[in-house]
This record gives structure tokens, sequence and C-alpha cells, in this order.
């Protein structure tokens, strides 16, 4: 079947069988590898992706179920050459070591402040707590969704705060 | 890599045509919803629908909480963030929020509904249990017409329910009562894992006596059924620890679970039983103010 989504906020389509899965296709229809595969199982989180703003498991949603929705991936997290604040929080926090649970982290954190701009340390490991960093960072990775809740308040400024000041 | 079998895809504008494409499309036809109980089962290769019927655009008509005419409505579609986030669902049967925040994880309760965790009937589901103990009652709908089932006959065993060829459950309907006081109380090995063991209970309070009594356990029976013997230890009588211990001793006794790799039975048992007392201790509390 032709599969039409909207991705990153472009329209991309591919032919595509129906049992297609939604990471597949953004993989090896779109070549999006940004966003990773897993467990397969839905259990680990690697393959998270944001539909219509909400982090879902993309080994476990159809592509053909994204038609209409908008879907946006890792590659959709910078604009215009510049860092989301959340890429840049994982940098300075080192919220990252291997690197594979990265990409649905970053977007469950997206997420996660776009809905509730200054989260606690709770509400942080609830949001996280679908997806499995198998080199067990998670101190550094609530550091890093810290880090860009600063920012992000320092840029509107709402607080004046120093992302500097962040610890873990 | 897990795939599903091959398959047909459509999508069901509303509610009729989903039925119509039921009906033409005969028994090798399944509705997907958020679809997190279903594509695991097509990945493993146990379920092989033929046809899917995406009812995911039935959003606007199929997903509501609302309070009308003495009950509680929830729609088949309502997705589980939404159940957790209800704040009239929390303030009625708070035993609903108790269990959707153990439910699976955040991205996963973004997908998955009621509707689907229900028709799933999976013997460790949590909802099932919820919906027994509460004495919900689950609205099935067929060309032309509409039956209305107690959540008791919902669940006729492990992943059979009562809803027939070319029928959809649409509805759950909660019947509100005051006075009343709800739990959930439930052991898991991890985040995401399913019930090593689970007892949902739900209580109505006449004066200082119980006057009703629902009790459900999940993951510890072929399917949750309530616990009769337990709920008529407790009523018509005032709350009290013995009592409680007295209706935890026969919930355990009467359910049946087996040893799996969530550990033996004669654990799961011993969980009912605590997890039993447990929830009915938070019910009281909630329903008397204690």
């Amino acid at each position: 079947m032709h599969i039409t989504l909207t991705v990153n906020g472009e329209q991309r389509s591919a032919e595509a069988e129906p049992r297609t899965l939604l990471v597949h296709f953004l993989r090896d229809q779109l070549g999006l590898t940004g966003t990773h595969w897993g467990c397969d199982t839905s259990n680990c989180g690697a393959c998270v992706v944001l539909v219509d703003g909400e982090p879902v498991k993309s080994c476990t949603m159809l592509a053909a179920m994204a038609v209409g929705h908008e879907v946006r991936t890792v590659e959709g997290l910078e604009r215009d050459g510049e860092l989301d604040p959340v890429q840049q929080g994982f940098i300075e926090a080192h919220g990252l070591q291997c690197g594979f649970c990265t990409p649905g982290m970053m977007l469950t954190a997206r997420a996660l402040l776009d809905a509730d701009p200054n989260p606690t340390d709770d509400a942080i490991r609830t949001a996280i707590s679908g997806q499995i960093c198998r080199c067990t960072g998670y101190k550094n990775i609530i550091a890093a969704v810290r880090w860009a809740a600063h920012a992000e308040a320092g840029a509107a400024g709402a607080g004046g705060s120093d992302p500097e000041a962040v610890s873990a | 890599m897990q795939v599903p079998a091959p398959f047909d895809y459509a999508r069901a504008a509303n509610v009729d045509e989903a039925i119509g494409l039921l009906e033409r499309l005969g028994p090798e036809a399944r509705l997907i919803a958020g679809g997190h109980s279903l594509l695991p089962m097509m990945k493993l290769r146990l379920a092989t629908p033929e046809h899917l019927i995406d009812i995911n655009p039935l959003q606007d008509a199929l997903a509501y909480i609302r309070e009308e005419g003495g009950e509680v409505r929830i729609g088949a579609l309502t997705r589980h963030r939404d159940l957790l986030a209800s704040d009239l669902l929390a303030s009625r049967f708070p035993i609903i929020r108790d269990a959707e925040q153990l439910i699976a994880d955040p991205p996963v309760r973004n997908r998955g509904t009621i509707g689907g965790a229900l028709c799933q009937a999976d013997p460790s589901e949590d909802l099932s249990a919820v919906c027994a103990a509460l004495g919900a009652v689950a609205v099935i709908r067929g060309r032309g017409d509409e039956r209305v089932v107690d959540m008791t006959e919902f669940h006729q065993g492990p992943y059979e329910t009562a809803v027939g060829e070319a029928e959809m459950l649409v509805e759950v309907r909660i019947p509100v009562r005051e006075h009343h006081g709800s739990a959930y109380q439930k052991v898991k090995r991890r985040t995401g894992d399913w019930a090593t063991a689970a007892a949902g209970v739900a209580l109505w309070f006449e004066g200082s006596d119980v006057a009703a009594a629902g009790i459900a356990l999940s993951a510890v029976n072929p399917t949750s059924v309530r616990s009769t013997r337990a709920e008529e230890a407790l009523i018509g009588r005032p709350p009290s620890d013995e009592a409680f211990a007295e209706a935890a001793r026969l919930a355990a006794e009467d359910c049946r679970p087996v040893s799996d790799q969530r550990g033996p039975a004669e654990y799961k048992r011993h969980l009912a039983r605590e997890l039993t007392h447990r929830a009915l201790r938070r019910a009281t509390e909630r329903a008397l103010g204690a």
C-alpha cells in the first residue's frame, strides 16, 4: 500500500506492506535511522518517536496507523542548525554513553518539557520509565533534562536560571 | 526481527462501518485500537488475522469519560493515559488511578485503550479486575442492536470474551453510588511487566456496615472473576481488620494461580491474600476517611 506520513513537518511517501511497523518504515523506507530498533517487544523504548506530540513505541504501531498524524523523530529535534535544548542538555550533562537509547530518551524529554516546562525529578523518572538505558546512565539523563528545562526557562526569561548550576 | 504475518488493512470511519467490515470479512478479521496487545501477539504469530480493521479514526466517537444517569460511561477507545489523568474517575473510583499508574509504562499508556485491554482478556490484565470489582457492565454493539453484559459474564476464559462475531465493545459503564471506597494493589517485578498478582477491591457502606463488596484478583485465575465468598464474608458487617483478614484468606483460598516465570503458585497465593487485605484497608480508609 502507499503510505504518506507527516514526518518532522514534511510529507513523506513510500510503498510498504500493511504489516510494516512504524519503526521499520521510518528506518528502511524513509532512511531515518535515528530512530533505533531495539527489543521489538515494546519493552526497551529505543524506538520511541512522537506521534501528535506524545511518545509512542514505534515497534508497536503500524506505519499505516500513523497516516494523518504528525510523527516527530530525533532528526526533527534540531531546527535550522540549532540543537534543541534537550540535545544540548544531553551534551552538557553527559546524558549518554553508548547512545543507543538516546533518541527515544530525548523525544520523551521533549514531550515532557512541552507539557511541563519545570518537571520534578520524579516526573522525569516517570516519563522515562518505559525506556531502558543499558549503560544505566539514568542519573545523567535526568540531569540532562533538567539542564534543558533550565535553559528553556532562561531563554524565556522566566527565572534567570543558570544551567551550569545543575548537578546530578 | 518480529513482524506480523501478512494481512489486509482497512480503516473504519464510524462504528457502523467497523461492524459492517467485521460482518463482511468474517471471523478472520480483527479490530485494532491501540495495538499494544494485538500487535505483540501478531509479531509472535500467536494471532494471525487476515484482515485488520483500524478503529483509531473513531477517536472522536468512542474516546470519552462522562457521568450521566447515575453511572460513569467510558468509551472503548479511551486510552490508558486519559483514564490515568481523569479527575472524575479518580474521585469516583480511586481504584482506576491506582491500577493505571502501574499499567505498562507511559508510551504504552499513550496508545493502549480500555476496550483493547478488556477484549484481550489476558488473565493478568488489570482493568478486567478493576471493572469486575466495580460491578461494571460492557456495552456490546452489533448490526442494529446493542446489548449490555455484566463484567462477570464478559470474560469467559483466557483470551475469550462475550463479544461475538461482527460485534464490538463500545462502552464500559460503572454505577455510581455514594459511600464508596476502592483500591488496587499489585506486585510486579519491574516497570512494564504484567502483575505477579493483584487485587482490586470496591466497597460500599451503609452507616458503618459494608453494604456491598466487589473483590476481583488479577493474574491468579484463568480469567478475572469475583471472589464471591470473600465478598459475602464482609457484607452486613462493620469493617474490621479481622473481617478483612478473613475475606483475604477466602479470596486466596479460592484463587487458582499457576507457577510460572513470575513465581511459584504458593507465592502468588500469598500475594493474593496480602494484597486483598491491603486493598480492603485502603478502600475503607478512602470511603470512611479513616
